[in-house]
């Protein structure tokens, strides 16, 4: 059977056609496509971005994203980890702010730095 | 009266790369004046990622791809101004700038327009109905909710595919509203294939495409919106309209390059990009004003503003240092299947990168750069997107001394 | 909660408080209810602003009499309250005989009423005045002109509050009540105002006080108009209105200039029996754009920069003709109340003859003593955005809160900002911000300044995100905090 995915590894957004017996791909302008097809097929990965709130900072808010993609499902179980989250200022761009979240090998790290007030 | 070299006007993306690749090639005495608190521009608030895989070969969101040019920036020791706002720039390139610590004016012998751009609002749009609150463009929700920790509502409509409303479906999705559908009045989507992938399709979020709103609803606070399909013209289709409750619409729809300043400054804009009329070297029809960015024309990627930005500093340099720049005589025009084509003049004796928008959705284009009814380049496309801009390069010795040069993207 | 007054006045519009202040003159405790929780969120505010000449109206109307002399003292009234006025002169074009002796007619109607320099102008004339309009010849007003509708109804409310007038926002009139020679006037959030004398300027809801009162039999009906603003990149093409030829019932779609260099087409004067809806239509957006291309094509789609409506109510009789103003105290039915119903336009142009009116009436029901601390006066520093730049520094200086830029396309300044947000009148919605300070009325539309605006708000009248309000009750803009607060 075909698949046909837009890949969204980069802004190309090529529409990789994939065989799900053989897992030959096809309208993939970079290896990356048939990658990315590949990965749908077996189990979509996703990253987020988001914000965690920040007590005594001169923002209410540092912008957060994973290290690294998580499995699509565990979106919105991830989501509530970091809703739940709070950190002190002053926050460094690049610091871990929730390490290994729910065990996915991915981190929530800080994508800005936040000053004391 | 303070003077510098170079006058860098926003510091967003397009006004930091422009400040240190002019630092790089040599000019000191630059500065960069910023309305805002902080320098970065709309990246501050663009927290998501997929910036900086051409720039910088790695996927990074708006906020650490403007920290690496800040960084530059800092250490480069380049100077500049928060909280200030130009007010003006005369033809003379004098421009006087108001922050709390005085109004003061600032001699430059180059100018560099980066103000980016700014939404349609709904005005604009001329969408009818009540007024009620609740209806934010998407940049304005998104600086809400990722700036200053307030959300803006819970059942939420949008409109217009744009890059932004997509982003924004999925952001708001995340922090637990539900997006009732984004409607799009071209039959096309205008953002880019893989935001409707990870913005609405992994949310399960509805596309209708050739759909438009066409009234509002709710004295106070929005109850909800009608939506009618449209008909190849655009115009709404009598008896379509259908009342989808909602409490937020996120509008969009369009960017508008922020030309305030340039058209002040007596400096001639293109009726089609909204920008500046530039000639290979980013300069404006007056000497020594130059512009890049998104002021000069909406891009879809940060990377390329960067990118434009830093060549319009090498250009500008030169231009400091030589006082004028090579004259630009062959003109460039956009020919059949493209919206517009930069620049808009060319020297014929240097290489040459052209930007241009599709004007329609296309599969096996060909790109075609003739001059003289000859053809100096051509490159095939497997798709073209009004959403995705394309760029080209076209070497020096193809050009000849004169004769208009033509872009054309065809079957 | 209970509370005494010697007049209560019902409605904050353009009329109330021009009455409000005029009664501030003298020694007398005065409130106004005001259902909206700004003044001029509806009739007032929501029209051209154009101070009518007042040819337009029936020999020895009201409206004639009034507006002329409304028309005469606007000059000095903004000097003295600090609002923008402009004696711009006004041109009504035609194109045809017909045309012509309609307009002889009008000309010869203000006359009659009193209107000075009123004169027919040839083709060259006129494009002399106007060099952009499409039209033979015209009837030219020169003292028409143009005020900025918000700033005068604002400049009245906030003088009057002052002197010692009590507002109360967003309390709408539920109950009236008589006994014992006072008034008892009910309104929303449980607040009930004793008084010896009652105003119903309650514009759109004058006919609802009115029948509070006693004072039944009116028929009112809604004038609902739409309108376009067009960015202020074509204000230098439209020195003065253009109107088209009236007829008796219709002043016709304009082209009107504002104050603030914007121009503004319409109006489209639909009746309707609905007196709170403002939504705009899609055919009547179209079919302004027609009708203003005829008169003046010198815009595109392009320049719009928002659409709105206003309603007029306007008091018919049992055919459906329009009534002049009715401005009455009915001894026997209502004594000490003032009614006043159908104030449509020229309302704006004739408020503050009207509020004379109304005093003159109560005085001549009871002696009244001059307040001696009445101040006419109201100073309003000149806004950043037309200082030359020394009076910007100066100001920065003085103040670096002007050095601050919160709406960069309008040029408003924190100072400005953070003035409005501090009104007299207690005024705290985005909307009150805006009509204060001209924040948000740009091409952006708040786009970038709306944000800075809200912070500004919430801060200095310690609202809460829930609480921040946009225009109406009801018309909140944040339903909590993304993170770390109520939702």
């Amino acid at each position: 059977m075909l698949k046909t995915f837009t890949c969204i590894r980069c802004p190309n957004g090529c529409e990789v056609t994939i065989d799900t017996r053989s897992s030959g791909t096809s309208g993939n302008c970079c290896p990356k496509g048939a990658e990315y097809a590949r990965e749908e097929l077996l189990g979509p990965m996703r990253t987020i971005a988001s914000s965690i709130l920040v007590e005594g900072g001169d923002q209410p808010l540092v912008s957060v994203r994973l290290s690294k993609p998580i499995p699509k499902a565990q979106i919105f179980p991830v989501m509530e980890q970091i809703r739940k989250a709070r950190v002190q200022a002053p926050v460094k761009a690049g610091a871990v702010l929730i390490a290994n979240v729910l065990g996915l090998g991915s981190d929530v790290i800080a994508t800005r730095s936040i000053d004391k007030e | 009266m303070k003077e510098v070299d170079v006058l860098i006007i926003g510091g967003g993306p397009a006004g930091l790369a422009a400040a240190v690749a002019l630092d790089k090639a040599g000019i000191r005495k630059i500065l960069i004046v910023e309305r805002e608190k902080q320098l970065g521009g709309i990246l501050r608030q663009c927290i998501h990622d997929g910036f900086g895989l051409t720039r910088f070969g790695e996927m990074l969101s708006g906020p650490e791809y403007a920290q690496r040019f800040i960084d530059e920036v800092v250490e480069r020791k380049i100077p500049y101004l928060l909280d200030a706002a130009v007010t003006e720039v005369t033809p003379q390139r004098q421009a006087t700038y108001v922050s709390p610590s005085g109004v003061e004016a600032i001699q430059a012998k180059a100018v560099i327009f980066a103000m980016g751009c700014r939404e349609r609002p709904r005005g604009a749009l001329a969408i009818p109905g009540e007024r009620p609150s609740g209806v934010f463009t998407a940049g304005t929700a998104q600086n809400f909710i990722n700036l200053q920790n307030k959300m803006v509502g819970k059942e939420v409509v949008i409109l217009g595919s744009g890059d932004i409303g997509m982003i924004m479906a999925r952001r708001l999705t995340l922090e637990g509203a539900h997006v009732k559908g984004v409607y799009e009045i071209q039959p096309i989507p205008s953002g880019l294939p893989r935001n409707i992938q990870q913005c609405l399709d992994d949310y399960g979020i509805p596309l209708y495409l050739s759909h438009t709103v066409t009234d509002i609803h709710g004295a106070s606070r929005l109850t909800g919106v009608t939506v009618s399909q449209v008909d190849e013209k655009l115009r709404p289709i009598k008896g379509t309209g259908e009342e989808v409750p909602c409490d937020t619409l996120i509008l969009s729809a369009g960017l508008i390059p922020e030309n305030e300043l340039t058209r002040k400054a007596g400096i001639a804009l293109d009726r089609r990009t909204h920008g500046a009329v530039v000639d290979q070297w980013m300069q404006c029809d007056r000497p020594g004003f130059f512009s890049c960015g998104n002021v000069l024309h909406v891009h879809d990627l940060v990377d390329f503003v960067s990118l434009e930005a830093e060549k319009t500093a090498r250009a500008a340099a030169r231009f400091v240092r030589e006082g004028s720049l090579p004259a630009c005589p062959i003109r460039v025009k956009a020919g059949a299947g493209l919206n517009h084509v930069l620049p808009a003049s060319i020297s014929g004796d240097e290489d040459v990168t052209f930007s241009m928008r599709p004007s329609a959705k296309l599969a096996d284009g060909i790109l075609r750069v003739t001059q003289n009814g000859k053809v100096l380049y051509q490159k095939r496309l497997r798709k073209a997107l009004p959403a995705v801009m394309v760029e080209v390069a076209v070497k020096r010795q193809a050009f000849q001394k004169e004769g208009d040069v033509e872009v054309s993207l065809t079957c | 909660m209970s509370l005494k007054f010697d007049v209560v006045i019902i409605g904050g519009g353009v009329v109330g408080s021009a009455i409000a202040r005029e009664l501030a003159r003298y020694k007398l405790s005065i409130a106004v209810l005001e259902k909206n929780l700004d003044v001029c969120m509806e009739t007032s505010g929501r029209n051209t602003g154009v101070v009518h000449g007042g040819f337009a109206y029936d020999a020895g109307s009201l409206k004639a009499k009034l507006c002329v002399q409304g028309n005469r003292m606007m000059g000095n009234l903004s000097e003295e309250l600090g609002f923008v006025f402009r004696r711009s002169g006004k041109v009504l074009v035609g194109n045809t005989e017909a045309e012509y002796q309609s307009l002889l007619g009008t000309l010869h109607q203000g006359e009659k009423n009193g209107v000075e320099g009123l004169r027919m102008v040839d083709e060259k004339e006129l494009h002399a005045l106007v060099p952009s309009v499409e039209g033979r010849f015209a009837l030219y007003s020169p003292n028409s002109g143009i005020v900025d509708p918000f700033g005068l109804t604002i400049a009245l409310a906030e003088n009057a509050a002052s002197n010692g007038v009590r507002y109360f926002l967003g309390r709408e009139v539920r109950n009236i009540d008589r006994a014992d020679g006072s008034w008892y006037v009910e309104a929303g959030d449980g607040i009930c105002c004793q008084a010896r004398w009652v105003v119903n300027a309650a514009g759109l809801g004058a006919k609802r006080i009115s029948d509070l009162l006693g004072i039944t039999g009116y028929h009112v009906v809604a004038s609902k108009d739409d309108y376009i603003i067009l960015d202020n990149r074509l204000g230098e093409l439209v020195p003065m209105p253009i109107y088209t030829v009236p007829s008796n019932t219709y002043m016709g779609i304009h082209v009107t200039c504002t104050t603030d260099g914007n121009i503004l087409l319409g109006p489209t004067a639909e009746t309707s029996d609905n007196f709170s809806y403002y939504g705009t239509e899609q055919k009547n957006i179209d079919m302004l754009y027609e009708s203003a291309m005829a008169l003046w094509p010198h815009f595109t789609r392009g320049d719009y920069i928002r659409t709105y409506s206003g309603i007029l109510p306007k008091l018919v009789d049992e055919e459906g003709k329009i009534q002049d103003f009715k401005i009455e105290i009915r001894d026997q039915q209502a004594p000490h109340a003032v009614n006043l119903i159908g104030i449509e336009s020229p309302g704006l142009t004739a408020s503050t003859p009207i509020a004379e009116m109304v005093v003159g009436m109560i005085k001549e029901r009871e002696r009244l003593a001059r307040n001696p601390a009445f101040i006419p006066e109201r100073k309003v520093p000149k806004p950043f955005r037309l200082m030359t730049r020394e009076e910007q520094a100066e100001a920065v200086r003085e103040n670096p809160d002007y050095g601050e830029l919160v709406c960069r396309c309008q040029q408003v300044s924190k100072a400005e900002i953070l003035r409005a947000i501090h009104n007299p009148i207690g005024a705290r919605t985005m909307v009150s911000v805006k009509y204060r300070s001209r924040a948000m009325m740009g091409r952006c539309q708040g786009g970038y300044c709306q944000m800075r605006i809200a912070r500004l708000l919430e801060e200095e009248a310690h609202l809460k995100d829930t609480e921040l309000t946009y225009e109406r009750p009801g018309s909140w803009l944040f339903t909590g905090n993304v993170r770390g607060g109520e939702r």
